[in-house]
């Protein structure tokens, strides 16, 4: 009975220490090499990368960071307007969870738009923005006085403007995984996305969608619609298996996007690495096709207006 | 109460052990692997998780055409040098690095956008030890500024 007892605390014990090193984004995964012939001619859409998916591994889902969403938009050819940013009074508005993680992730997008186009003035006031809801959301040391001194100093040195957003965004992500809130993270970096999404389609205004490089831009973001789609899933329960609730609302709130997304084609083919290139980075060959119609693309614009919109009020 | 003094005491030990884990796994990804992306701007994205030999990770991110990327790939000091692949979505392999002298880092640019998996894998210690070795592995992504 004693070694009964014994045996019963030490599975405890055991499944404890499991659930306390689950302590990250990651879920799992499984693999799978059929090592046939594919040439660039063959297409697949934006869902079948995840086919062989193995729930015994850890599994991360990546999104463009609002650095990176920022950069997007401007390789695409966009140019900077101030009125498209969410308007720094609002700040004061966001008194929910939910609100303030989208718009941390809204304000970092904007910060770094700000940023790439050389705004300093702009971007210091945006940096202020997310500070204060950083620190609203208990993120005390994302951005601190040596920070903001830091910025200051270099407001006028782009690289040095784009490794303090980064290290600060670095800081946030690090700081609520860490903490058992992926879920938050999660919609921090939903938020910055959409207000990518939002700043791209702007852009565009009542220019041909054909040959329009910002418009295919936008309409690749089909392939990262499928990841967001997953880590919100992946989040949506907790490790106790309770539903959280803004995450669920996230998803439906993202329905018209996904509808106006399934009317755009996106799809890939196989990836061949460019053997003859000597040089030390390596390129990668391979073609998308995207189909996408005035009617498709308006009806992008109109839904990621409307929920950028919501998130911002 | 006291019957329950040594599980409330092995709890605390569990969360304590877990935090100082989660904080030198953070700390390990801002101070050291952040540094494998010099000459390239760190997106600000965190993925690091506490691994054990033997145990596979995956990451899905879509890649841009027109950007210029650099992948890091860390594991703390101990852990072996980590085994990373990257695949397309039909299952090519596109970079090992067991084929580059285990290289932490990989840089490469696209022709055309596309979702890509990466695949690390903690191998197994050629030195024996009684308990497998655990440890942070991290993955970064960079890219540069045009």
């Amino acid at each position: 009975m004693r070694h009964h007892y014994f045996n019963l605390r030490l599975v405890s014990l055991i499944a404890l220490f499991g659930l306390f090193m689950l302590n990250d984004s990651c879920r799992s995964g499984k693999k799978g090499q059929d090592g046939k012939e594919v040439g660039l001619e063959d297409f697949l859409s934006e869902e079948d990368i995840f086919d062989d998916i193995d729930k015994a591994k850890k599994i991360f889902y990546s999104l463009p960071s609002p650095l990176e969403t920022a950069m997007l938009i401007k390789s695409a050819g966009a140019t900077y307007n101030e009125t498209v940013l969410n308007d720094l009074a609002n700040v004061e508005k966001y008194s929910t969870n939910k609100s303030k993680a989208l718009n941390l992730g809204i304000y970092t997008t904007d910060l770094s738009f700000a940023c790439l186009f050389d705004q300093a003035q702009t971007s210091l006031k945006y940096m202020d923005a997310t500070r204060r809801l950083a620190t609203e959301m208990g993120i005390n040391d994302a951005i601190d006085e040596e920070t903001m001194k830091r910025l200051e100093q270099n407001l006028n040195k782009r690289e040095i403007v784009m490794d303090i957003i980064s290290e600060t965004f670095l800081n946030s992500s690090s700081y609520l995984k860490e903490n058992d809130q992926q879920e938050v993270a999660a919609i921090v970096l939903v938020g910055g996305w959409i207000e990518g999404l939002y700043i791209g389609s702007q852009m565009v205004g009542p220019n041909p969608v054909q040959g329009n490089k910002l418009v295919d831009r936008i309409a690749e973001q089909k392939l990262s619609f499928s990841i967001v789609e997953r880590m919100l899933q992946d989040n949506k329960q907790n490790q106790l298996g309770e539903e959280n609730r803004d995450i669920v609302e996230l998803i439906n709130e993202l329905h018209s996007v996904k509808t106006a997304f399934e009317k755009i084609e996106v799809q890939t083919s196989a990836v061949k690495v460019d053997a003859s290139d000597t040089s030390a980075v390596t390129v990668l060959k391979s073609q998308t096709k995207i189909t996408v119609t005035p009617e498709a693309f308006a009806e992008l614009q109109a839904a990621v207006k409307s929920l950028r919109n919501n998130f911002v009020q | 109460m006291k019957k329950y003094l040594p599980y409330i005491v092995t709890l605390a030990a569990l969360i304590a052990f877990n935090q100082s884990v989660s904080a030198q796994c953070k700390g390990f990804a801002k101070k050291l692997c952040k540094l494998e992306l010099t000459g390239y701007i760190h997106d600000g994205n965190y993925h690091a998780a506490i691994l054990t030999e033997g145990e596979e990770a995956e990451l899905y991110k879509t890649f841009y055409s027109g950007q210029n990327y650099r992948l890091a790939v860390c594991g703390s000091e101990t852990l072996p040098p980590i085994e990373f692949q990257v695949v397309d979505a039909y299952k090519n392999v596109l970079y090992d690095n067991n084929q580059h002298n285990d290289s932490g880092t990989w840089d490469f640019k696209l022709e055309s956008s596309q979702q890509l998996k990466i695949v690390v894998k903690v191998p197994v210690s050629a030195q024996k030890t009684e308990f497998p070795n655990s440890g942070c592995v991290a993955i970064m992504f960079g890219f540069q500024d045009k």
